[in-house]
């Protein structure tokens, strides 16, 4: 039996202690924002804040969590969610949830990054329909929503 | 009032829709106007769309959504046509069980055919509709109007659709010549994506979220990638490891089921530790695009322009493209949930094509097509033939072994990069003979591998290939023009004289290919609008004037001009500095959308990393259903395409893919995707729908390539463009393009 905390819940599971974060939440508590994308640590789709900071769920065993707090695209507060539903910020949106997950641990710590600070905070994060430049405009309006905002740098990069 | 309809009025009513329906029928035989293609294979109106007794209406598509927004438009199509908000329509999409058969949804179709299909079946409908409700107010049809799911008579009488649809039926073929609703704006708006909420809120939308009772997880067993397979291991010492119900094997196919999904992945890795080995002949080398063009091939035209010869002085002028492997790499590797109940199979997928799909299961399962059902899910985009056919075999034969237990089994990511179909390496040979400025001669050749080995036979799955006896793939034929496989958009645009074109279909296939997103296309521009600007070079013109010389079709020419004077084409550098512009166009198929892209670029000479800080597009799709929904897609094309452009390309050794993860197949990440795109959409209201999928990629690349010869004075013909062929590209005169850079 083993015990973590996800989204402010507390929740039992029966499970093999090597098995990754990830398949806990997707089939034992039926939370389907993180995704399996690659199990490496490479792609991003199975993103999930552990006490504020992005980690892949995909690599971390679940008896490795201890008392430490999970949260999922589920238990986010709603300026990232609807920024992206403004924007259209999707295709087949697979990647999305790791990519919101990823951008609200950005904007915890700095509610004003530079428009190359956040390109460089998604770099983990694969997107393979090529949906960057609206995931990039959606997380600008999210931050504006939150009394932050993007700052614009004359080249992102040069 | 609504309910006015007696028995006796309904029977009455029924008969003379019957009286309607025949006459229909007659007429649609005397007309000259055919039916779309989707439609003329199943023309019945209820195959198409339902109406409940509560007004609410049910459409059905054999098209699936792919995450290009194809329910979003379609919805708006069925919903502008028959005068109702889109929330009253549940959109129903591929499922053998339930919707037409609409072949594959790929190709940029899914509008053409079904958007098409759709729009016709609902304008028959709400006459139909209209016509019932003048019975009823006793008026002529003319007189009805029809809006908000109702219709309204002159006087101010109202009947709900639900009350009219009930004595209504719709088991009568459409006409084909049923005039569209001039009044509504649903088709034209940014309706925003109905598939995206769920998407963003943790709401089950793909094939990997479904959860069924009982559920077991599975895996399938294979070696490294395509073209190996595993060495016979301790199935004991597996099947007695805790949580696994079962070790699945049929011939050479090989899987895992356990009651939870980590301890089948560790039951998988248990399996593989037993080691692998290679089943097929080696590899030839560690990139295949010479080997395909040197090995025997079909030679079959594409196209022959007449027209005089070239004077004997003309200029010649030769070039040679090509491009490696590439790969769909789906974020979301593959997956299905298969069940089997007495006699039949259930299968859930995220296939482009379930009635295909269903043959080849059928075949491969000894059943008759009708004991499969086979319903699309949505999964991570595909971008072509991926894995999710063969998934769904491999779940299916799986299912067959626990009878009655759901089965999920997703591929891993080293399956999915080591087993997926890649798109085909390809070269293209262009000569073209310079009279001065004119283009006198123009000669294309186009070597690859098929373009599609999508199954409809059991021999078209890997797992078909792993029985015993094995299933034998189909030969593959070539896509015939307009569409055409390697050929499409061999066939240049421009209007010119004395051109040829044959693509040399090479069959031997020392990989597994098969579509990749675009299928030829990408390549055949890429080579085409290189090409106009080597000549354009040559002739000493610019590259955008040189193109509108030669392009007739005002469309064509419209987006053209619109896409470079958004750009700022005339006050573009002089290039050869590092910083460049580049330019490229088609019409994809020939046929179908416009596409005009136009791109800046900088060049680090001392690491060789392109910088994309500016794109501009122009795209004509014909009637813009959802103008957001076309943006998205040219938008994502480009970014995929500047992908496989700058970066991509699958690595093999004499034994396997070595491109097993996204380590060994980099993509593009954020920090280098484009600074900003700017997309136009060209509405054309009451045009065909053109489809926008596959309409930016070539054009993409091919403009970058153009840019990065602008910016270096030295042009690059084989993608991708890589750091390292910039850098070598550069060598031979390093000191004058370090000064010209400043």
């Amino acid at each position: 039996m083993i015990r973590l905390t996800v989204n402010g819940q507390a929740h039992q599971v029966e499970v093999d202690p090597d098995t990754p974060l990830l398949y806990v939440l997707r089939n034992d508590l039926a939370l389907n924002g993180a995704k399996y994308g690659c199990g490496l640590g490479q792609c991003g789709a199975c993103t999930v804040l552990i006490d504020d900071k992005p980690v892949y769920s995909c690599l971390l065993p679940v008896a490795a969590l201890g008392e430490r707090k999970v949260r999922t695209l589920e238990g986010l507060p709603k300026p990232l969610p609807a920024a992206f539903e403004a924007e259209q910020a999707a295709q087949c949106g697979y990647c999305i949830a790791g990519m919101i997950v990823r951008a609200q641990a950005l904007l915890e710590r700095n509610s004003r990054p530079t428009e190359e600070e956040v390109r460089d905070h998604l770099a983990p994060n694969l997107c393979r329909c090529g949906t960057h430049m609206r995931i990039l405009r959606a997380v600008r309006r999210a931050a504006e929503a939150m009394g932050g905002g993007v700052r614009d740098v004359a080249e992102h990069k040069p | 009032m609504t309910r006015a309809l007696t028995s006796l009025g309904r029977r009455t009513f029924l008969a003379n829709a019957l009286v309607v329906s025949f006459a229909m029928r007659a007429f649609a035989q005397e007309t000259d106007k055919k039916l779309p293609p989707s439609l003329a294979r199943t023309p019945q109106l209820d195959a198409w769309i339902r109406v409940g007794a509560d007004g609410r209406v049910t459409v059905f598509t054999g098209k699936a959504e792919l995450g290009q927004g194809i329910r979003t438009a379609l919805t708006q199509v069925a919903a502008h046509e028959l005068a109702i908000v889109p929330d009253e329509i549940d959109l129903v999409t591929a499922d053998t069980g339930r919707t037409p058969d609409e072949g594959v949804t790929a190709g940029s179709h899914s509008m053409q055919d079904s958007g098409t299909a759709i729009l016709n079946a609902a304008a028959n409908v709400r006459a139909l509709l209209a016509e019932a409700a003048a019975w009823q107010f006793a008026t002529a049809a003319d007189q009805i109007e029809m809006r908000d799911g109702a219709a309204h008579a002159p006087d101010g009488r109202r009947i709900g659709y639900g009350d009219l649809a009930s004595a209504l039926s719709l088991q009568v073929p459409a006409r084909p010549d049923m005039p569209r609703r001039e009044v509504g704006n649903v088709i034209g708006q940014n309706l925003p994506r109905l598939d995206i909420p769920a998407k963003l809120s943790g709401g089950p939308a793909y094939v990997q979220d479904m959860r069924l009772p009982g559920m077991l997880h599975a895996r399938v067993v294979r070696g490294p990638s395509d073209g190996t397979k595993v060495k016979a291991a301790d199935s004991a010492a597996v099947e007695t490891m805790p949580g696994v119900v079962k070790l699945v094997r049929e011939g050479g196919f090989m899987a895992v089921v356990a009651d939870q999904e980590w301890r089948a992945v560790k039951a998988l890795h248990r399996l593989q530790a037993a080691g692998w080995e290679r089943a097929a002949p080696p590899i030839a080398a560690a990139d295949l695009r010479e080997t395909i063009r040197r090995l025997p091939a079909q030679e079959v035209p594409i196209f022959d322009y007449p027209g005089p010869a070239a004077p004997a002085d003309a200029r010649v002028v030769r070039a040679r493209y090509s491009r490696p492997h590439l790969m769909h790499g789906s974020i979301g590797p593959s997956c299905a949930v298969a069940q089997w109940l007495d006699d039949g199979v259930t299968v859930w997928t995220h296939s482009q094509g379930v009635y295909p799909l269903r043959k080849a299961l059928a075949e491969l399962l000894k059943l008759e097509p009708d004991k499969v059902r086979c319903i699309h899910v949505e999964g991570s985009g595909c971008y072509g033939h991926n894995g999710a056919d063969d998934v769904a075999a491999d779940a299916a034969l799986v299912a067959r072994a626990v009878p009655g237990r759901p089965v999920r089994l997703q591929w891993m990511r080293e399956q999915e990069h080591g087993w997926e179909p890649l798109g085909s390496a390809m070269m293209v040979e262009l000569a073209a003979e310079l009279d001065g400025t004119r283009i006198a001669g123009w000669r294309h050749d186009v070597w690859s591998n098929t373009h599609s080995t999508r199954p409809s036979t059991a021999g078209g799955l890997l797992a078909g290939r792993e029985m015993n006896p094995p299933f034998v793939p189909t030969r593959p034929r070539p896509i015939p023009m307009p569409e055409g496989g390697g050929a499409r958009n061999g066939n240049p645009i421009y209007a010119l004289t004395n051109a040829r074109g044959v693509f040399h279909l090479v069959e031997q296939m020392p990989v597994r290919v098969s579509a990749l997103r675009g299928l030829g296309a990408q390549m055949n521009v890429f080579a085409i609008e290189s090409f106009m600007d080597e000549l354009a070079g040559a002739a000493n013109i610019d590259p955008v004037a040189f193109r509108l010389a030669w392009l007739k079709d005002p469309r064509a020419r419209e987006v053209v001009q619109r896409a470079a004077e958004r750009f700022g084409w005339p006050a573009r550098g002089r290039g050869g500095d590092g910083t460049g512009a580049g330019f490229a166009f088609a019409q994809y198929k020939n046929l179908a959308s416009y596409c005009a892209v136009a791109i800046e670029v900088r060049v680090d000479y001392d690491t060789g990393e392109i910088r994309v800080p500016r794109v501009v597009a122009a795209v004509d799709s014909g009637e813009a259903v959802n103008p957001d929904g076309i943006r998205n897609q040219i938008e994502g094309g480009i970014v995929q395409s500047l992908s496989w452009t700058t970066r991509e390309a699958v690595g093999f050794d004499r034994t396997r893919r070595t491109s097993f993860d996204w380590s060994a197949y980099p993509i593009l990440r954020f920090p280098a995707v484009p600074g900003r795109i700017d997309v136009e959409v060209i509405d054309r209201p009451k045009q065909p729908f053109l489809g926008a999928g596959e309409a930016s990629q070539g054009p993409a690349s091919a403009a970058l390539g153009n840019a990065v010869a602008h910016a270096l004075g030295v042009r690059l013909r084989d993608m991708p463009l890589s750091p390292e062929r910039v850098r070598a590209a550069l060598r031979p005169a390093p000191a004058a393009a370090r000064q010209a850079a400043g």
